[in-house]
């Protein structure tokens, strides 16, 4: 029965250590959530949402940042939505087994999860340095980029749910091809076509890397989409690695802010994802 | 219409790395095949090198992979395997919102929250217990400042530790029942189960997955540059300040002085570029390996 | 395709809102080192004008990257261009404000003006040849301080840097070791410590980590109330950072004879001069494209010279004198002009 024994134990062993590692892991997230919510509260106020990022040893809040924020993140995804769901649709519906679908899926991956900063570099290069000025649209081309392969995916992945006799019901009364996507394609997989947008959202809104040498930065109110905006990742990181104790307070405030948004995102997204065609 | 879009994807890609190559050939023409494999960073003198920046990202990258390899394929078994059906989806959907979560959070936690401590209670530690171990007492050499290279690599650990966890476990749902119910029945324990059954049938995805991590940490910005310490120079001591190249563009872009400088900065983003794409094309042809066994 | 529509309503309307022409505003990026002072004066001035000023401390190689680049309106340096730069270049430069560097330390027990340095110590502690508190070396110019036998965290700046230039410069003026090994610029090679960005960096990164020492404008110190040290000066005197010693040390800058206001104010005699004085110099392209904006600058950096300097004076910089800043309105009327040679700015 020994052989038995030392079964168990190792056994035992291992799943005592994989025990501790969830324990660990998830100790950890959630100890960082905990940081972030006891340290963001203290510093939630009203002035968070109504005053200008104040200069060193003033009172303000983070209004411009995050005005800049919002501004930049829905004009930036609302010009890289339709091109990735159009993109998406092409890979779903028309090639979805041709050559230059393989590639541009491969492709696609790629850009998912290429480091942001080099989407950065390339926007400065493409628009930055020919503008001749740093602005909020290369800030918003930017986070475009970064939007693309997000809604690419989710609309090809929503789009494959769509069973095929929908499709071939549709065609066989006699609809054009482009009339079964637009009407029936889209209409069944509505709910997923938001969650892949909601995603996006939630991929861009906490992006720091593209911004700080597109948007740059801007201590005061903006509403011009040609010169530098403020926006909430940036001032975060100007913030919490300045000395001044009020700068601290308004950067986990503003990162509470961020992952706040981004979970709601998310969650609402997974909602969304979980009514859409099964 | 769709299909000039589905191009506009790949116009995307080129446009990116057409870019980078026309931005950094000052810097390889200057230096050529010597920017990377030299040290030097030196403004002064107009002499760049990526040898440190390019090291100090792999470092990085190996300290949170050896610490988030084995802990996030450990919480995807417990998740799997051990975890009690009523916690299982919950904790699921936490682990994959975390992975969403942005990642100047994480480093604005290291920044004020894990630098302090461990340059207070963990470094100092570390410092006196190898200091008389020849070999280990240059890696782990002091002055114990909190922030520098590991603190970056634990960090990012923790920062892939959720994307690690979710795709291992996405790879582990797709073994099918009936394998392991096969060698539950002959008297298989649990463990057992996992490293006879489960892993040999992922191992594919599982790698696929850690190298998609892989590709995350190698470019992540904001988590490693609150924390690394911004320092061109290599050195033995994993305790000791650093930088990665995208700490280094981060901090020094917008303030680069002179063509040259801006072109070697570039260029890092070049080769960063290049590193992250290797890893990624080869993580996303492993998971394409199991989706197609999965469709079949 | 409700989505669709509520996307189209809320670009629309941003665009809309986007369109509306809004008060002149002003770029300018570069030294940390003035960051606190010109901050305190955007926003007294907007509340006086309603015009507003948006200044990115980003470092001063920053600065004179981005008016190089024409990024911004103007650039802001602790390193002042040479004539033969500003020429290639098209700039003019001005003096707009002078302060102190001064090290800080974090040290337990030791209270802020308790520890006295002089340069060939900071050089060799800079240098990573003085590695511990207690070395011979600091313990002989403090006989009184309890010195721990701690790691010295040495603390630098990653980005490019006035401050860093003006340090530097000092140093090598001090050090033959640290001139033929490091060097001075506005971002050297650094041999030991670990860097952070601004002035600000500096002083949270000292802030933060036990046994560290660094360099910052004195603003900075007094704002975060740092542990600053004394220093001895180059008449061998033990001076404090305060206005007066800055002041001493600025006293000797002779403005009128220099070509493009080019000053560098470390390691100045007098017997309270502080060592380590710096001026902040604005850049500004002598024929703008943006000839508004310009005139809005040129605006805001006159009203600070008439109405800034009590503010300076809280945070311990030195304003300009009476005498150079006419020098300065007679540089702005003479070189500073439209495309048809009219001065942008008539400076009272």
């Amino acid at each position: 029965m020994s052989l038995y024994a030392g079964r168990r134990r190792s056994n035992s062993i291992a799943m005592t250590l994989c025990f501790a590692a969830a324990i660990f892991g998830l100790g950890f997230l959630a100890l960082i959530l905990g940081t972030l919510v006891w340290r963001g509260v203290a510093g939630l106020n009203l002035a968070v949402f109504t005053e200008m990022t104040p200069p060193p040893g003033n009172e303000g809040g983070l209004l411009n940042a995050i005005a800049g924020s919002l501004v930049m993140t829905i004009i930036g995804v609302a010009i890289g939505t339709p091109l990735g769901m159009l993109a998406g649709t092409y890979m779903a519906e028309y090639g979805r087994f041709s050559k230059l679908a393989m590639v541009i899926r491969f492709i696609n991956d790629i850009l998912l999860s290429a480091p942001s900063i080099v989407i950065g570099l390339f926007i400065y290069e493409l628009l930055v340095v020919r503008m001749g000025h740093f602005s909020a649209i290369a800030g918003i081309v930017a986070l475009a980029v970064i939007v693309v392969p997000v809604v690419v995916r989710t609309t090809e992945d929503m789009l494959n749910l769509v069973p095929t006799p929908l499709r071939e019901a549709a065609s066989a009364l006699g609809m054009p091809r482009s009339h079964v996507i637009r009407r029936v394609c889209y209409k069944a997989a509505r709910a997923g076509l938001i969650t892949g947008v909601l995603l996006a959202i939630a991929r861009v809104s906490g992006e720091t890397a593209p911004l700080l040498f597109t948007s740059l930065n801007n201590q005061f109110w903006s509403s011009d989409l040609n010169a530098p905006m403020a926006s909430l990742p940036v001032v975060i990181f100007q913030f919490a690695l300045s000395p001044y104790q009020d700068w601290q307070q308004l950067a986990w405030t503003g990162a509470l802010l961020i992952t706040f948004a981004v979970l709601t995102l998310s969650i609402g997204a997974r909602w969304l994802a979980g009514k859409t065609v099964r | 219409m769709t299909q000039i879009a589905a191009i506009a994807v790949l116009i995307i890609l080129g446009g990116v790395i057409a870019s980078l190559v026309s931005g950094s050939i000052p810097a390889f023409k200057a230096f050529g095949f010597d920017f990377i494999t030299t040290e030097t960073w030196n403004p002064v003198t107009d002499k760049f090198g990526a040898l440190a920046s390019i090291s100090g990202t792999i470092t990085t990258s190996i300290i949170a992979m050896v610490i988030a390899v084995p802990i996030g394929i450990g919480v995807a078994i417990f998740l799997t395997e051990l975890c009690p059906p009523v916690l299982r989806r919950p904790l699921g959907i936490a682990i994959e919102l975390l992975a969403g979560i942005p990642s100047i959070i994480y480093g604005i936690w290291g920044l004020f929250v894990l630098a302090p401590f461990l340059q207070q209670y963990i470094e100092p530690a570390l410092i006196g217990t190898f200091a008389n171990i020849p070999g280990l007492s240059s890696v782990f050499a002091g002055p114990p400042y909190g922030i520098g290279t590991f603190t970056a690599g634990f960090v990012l650990a923790i920062m892939v530790l959720p994307f690690i966890t979710s795709i291992s476990r996405d790879v582990f749902e797709t073994v099918p029942p009936v394998l392991k119910e096969a060698a539950y029945g002959v008297g298989s324990t649990t463990w057992e189960v996992v490293w006879n059954v489960v892993i040999p049938y992922t191992r594919v995805g599982v790698i696929g997955g850690v190298m998609l991590g892989l590709g995350r940490a190698l470019g992540e910005t904001m988590a490693v540059t609150f924390v690394i310490g911004n320092a061109h120079r290599i050195s033995a001591s994993i305790l000791a300040p650093g930088t990665t190249i995208s700490a280094t563009i981060a901090n020094e872009f917008t303030e680069a002085v002179g063509d040259l400088y801006t072109s070697s900065l570039i260029a890092l983003g070049l080769i960063l570029f290049v590193i992250t794409f290797v890893v990624l094309a080869f993580a996303r042809l492993m998971l394409m390996r199991i989706e197609s066994k999965k469709g079949v | 395709m409700k989505l669709d529509k509520l996307l189209c309503a809320a670009v629309i309307t941003a665009a809309v809102s986007m369109g509306s022409a809004n008060a002149a505003s002003i770029t300018g990026a570069g030294s940390t080192f003035a960051y606190p002072i010109l901050a305190k004066w955007a926003d007294a001035y907007r509340k006086e004008t309603g015009n507003s000023l948006n200044y990115q401390s980003i470092g001063s190689g920053g600065g004179i990257k981005q008016i190089e680049a024409n990024t911004v309106t103007f650039g802001a340096t602790d390193a002042p261009l040479t004539v033969k730069d500003l020429d290639a270049n098209g700039l003019a430069q001005w003096p707009q404000i002078m302060g102190g560097i001064v090290p800080v330390v974090n040290l337990d027990g030791v209270k802020p003006g308790e520890l006295v340095l002089d340069g060939p110590v900071l050089a060799q502690i800079y240098l990573g040849k003085i590695t511990k508190w207690d070395d011979a070396a600091i313990v002989k110019l403090n006989p009184k301080v309890k010195l721990p036998s701690q790691a010295i965290a040495v603390v630098h700046r990653s980005d490019g840097s006035g401050t860093t230039f003006n340090y530097t410069n000092y140093l090598s003026k001090v050090s033959p070791d640290w001139k033929s090994t490091v060097g001075e610029n506005a971002s050297v090679q650094w041999p030991v410590g670990l860097g952070s960005k601004g002035n600000e960096g500096v002083a949270a990164g000292v802030g933060q980590t036990k046994g560290a020492i660094g360099y910052v404008e004195y603003a900075y110190s007094k704002q975060n109330k740092m542990t600053y040290a004394n220093m001895i000066n180059a008449d061998g005197k033990t001076v404090s950072p305060t206005s007066e010693s800055f002041q001493a040390a600025a006293a000797n800058a002779d403005w009128a004879h220099a070509p493009g206001f080019y000053q560098i104010l470390t390691n100045e005699p007098g017997a309270t001069s502080w060592p380590i004085t710096a001026s902040t110099f604005m850049l500004i392209h002598k024929k703008p494209s943006d000839t508004a904006a310009v005139g809005e600058a040129l605006k805001f950096f006159d009203w600070s010279f008439e109405k800034g300097t009590k503010m300076a004076e809280e945070l311990d910089y030195i304003p300009m004198p009476a005498s150079v800043v006419t020098l300065i309105k007679k540089t702005w009327t003479a070189d500073i002009v439209d495309a048809q040679g009219k001065p942008i700015y008539a400076a009272k």
